[in-house]
């Protein structure tokens, strides 16, 4: 069997599970985070159809700023639900979340 | 998907029936086997358009194809798509926040870039980003330059930057000001740029965007140099408001500040709420 | 089973996946996730059709392509704005209901 027709078999199998993984999984940080690893073999797939530029726009827009802002997005949807407690700050390890 | 969307994870109250769940599987289903069989069994429309690309290169002023046919055979498309990204980023200003009170020696909104004294120090971070931030603006720009010949461009430059600009803000250290000047010339700066040389060059050769031959190199590079300042900036506001949304009317401790692992599974918001509020109001 | 004919099964089969998981999935992020499969399904479809094995493969295409990679980027990030203000703002609702 020629060796292209394997590598590219191996990607697109690999790309259509991880989809499937990526829809299926009950926890939402594993979704985001299968979410950027597609991405990144979407790249090596775009290498394969001859297409450089895609390959590079989709590593660096695709899997690399679209996984920092779904896991940005994550995090603000993760606050839990309201309490009374008006004077209780917000914080966070790195990032730059305000106290109001 | 008619139905409400869930802000809850793990809330499998309004999913949809499994019968409706398989009738789509299969309607899908269905679908894709006859689209891929469609697909496989016709052939190649042989269209004249790469033909015609490979013509006329030489007279584009680069000799990257890909970038030839961004910047010059179809630079209406590129002009409106980063017109459509100046839209994006005027929904996303309003919503950015800036605070003011982390270093009262600056007055907010003035600069771009500035310092937070008190974010905690974390030195192995500090250290990887003083060297990996100046790399990334090396590459962004050697990329943004051989665009002309080889793979690269304005939007892979612009995204580059975009991440470095993600980093910085990671790290705690730098805080990002939309509001400022200097952020509302880098935003804007992409589009003014594309609209003025594409008005410039109607006075010398009378057609919108029709690039003088021997201006096509350097006005290329121009309005590639300005689009990826801008798409840096517009993809670094869309991150900074995503990442600081506050919550106005009610602040409460979100599931991270007390669970160390709050990441794995996520338990039901009402025990870690109850297990909160009985040791009171933290200062 | 040619290079091409894999890659349009692939295309194919990320557009139903993510068809059937905008339709399905319950919560908003993973509406927008599914969203971004398939318009990389999409994606995949154009640059097959670009490729061709004789020559070089077809710019316009590619050009079209990295244009829809940036829009479908500007996309999500307005898709997740929304879906944080109107967490906040249902949010909000439901505590001046008490």
């Amino acid at each position: 069997m020629e060796f292209d027709i394997l590598i590219d078999g191996c990607l697109v199998v690999g790309i259509l599970i991880l989809a499937c993984l990526c829809l299926a999984t009950k926890n939402l940080f594993t979704a985001i985070v299968l979410f950027v690893s597609l991405g990144l073999l979407i790249a090596i797939a775009w290498v394969r159809l001859d297409a450089p530029d895609l390959a590079i726009a989709e590593a660096a827009i695709g899997a690399g700023l679209t996984g920092a802002f779904l896991l940005a997005t994550w995090r603000q949807l993760r606050v839990a639900p309201a309490n009374n407690d008006a004077d209780t700050p917000n914080k966070s390890g790195g990032d730059n979340v305000q106290n109001p | 998907m008619f139905k409400t969307p869930e802000f809850k994870e793990n809330n499998h109250a309004n999913e949809l029936p499994f019968a409706t769940r398989i009738l789509c599987a299969t309607a899908i289903g269905a679908l894709g086997l006859g689209l891929i069989f469609a697909l496989i069994l016709s052939e190649n429309i042989s269209s004249s358009l790469p033909a015609l690309v490979q013509q006329n290169l030489t007279q584009s002023g680069v000799q990257n194809p890909v970038t030839a046919v961004l910047l010059n055979f179809r630079s209406y498309d590129t002009l409106l798509e980063i017109g459509v990204l100046l839209t994006v980023a005027i929904a996303m200003l309003p919503n950015s926040n800036f605070n003011s009170d982390i270093n009262p020696h600056m007055p907010g909104g003035s600069r771009l870039v500035s310092v937070v004294n008190s974010a905690p120090v974390n030195p192995p971070l500090e250290a990887l980003l003083r060297w990996l931030i100046p790399m990334i603006i090396v590459m962004a720009g050697y990329m943004l330059w051989t665009g002309a010949a080889l793979p690269g461009g304005a939007f892979q430059s612009g995204a580059l930057l975009a991440g470095a600009g993600v980093l910085a803000q990671l790290s705690g250290r730098l805080q990002f000001c939309f509001t400022s000047t200097t952020a509302k010339l880098l935003l804007t700066i992409g589009l003014i740029t594309f609209v003025m040389v594409a008005v410039g060059v109607a006075t010398t050769t009378g057609v919108i965007l029709q690039y003088p031959l021997e201006l096509a190199a350097p006005l290329i590079l121009l309005i590639e140099t300005a689009a990826t300042l801008s798409i840096a900036a517009i993809l670094l506001l869309s991150y900074n408001t995503l990442a600081t949304q506050t919550f106005e009317s009610s602040s409460e401790p979100s599931v991270f500040d007390k669970q160390p692992s709050a990441l794995s599974e996520t338990s039901a918001p009402n025990e870690t709420l109850q297990s909160q509020t009985a040791e009171g109001p933290k200062p | 089973m040619t290079q091409e004919s894999l890659y349009i099964i692939a295309s194919i089969g990320l557009f139903g996946i993510g068809l059937y998981g905008v339709i399905v999935a319950p919560h908003i992020l993973r509406k927008i996730l599914a969203i971004n499969i398939m318009s990389v399904g999409v994606f995949m479809l154009l640059v097959v059709s670009a490729s061709n094995m004789n020559s070089t493969p077809d710019p316009v295409l590619h050009a079209m392509v990295l244009t829809g990679i940036v829009v479908a980027i500007a996309g999500t990030a307005l898709a997740l704005l929304l879906a944080v203000k109107i967490h906040t703002l249902s949010r909000d609702s439901d505590k001046d209901d008490h």
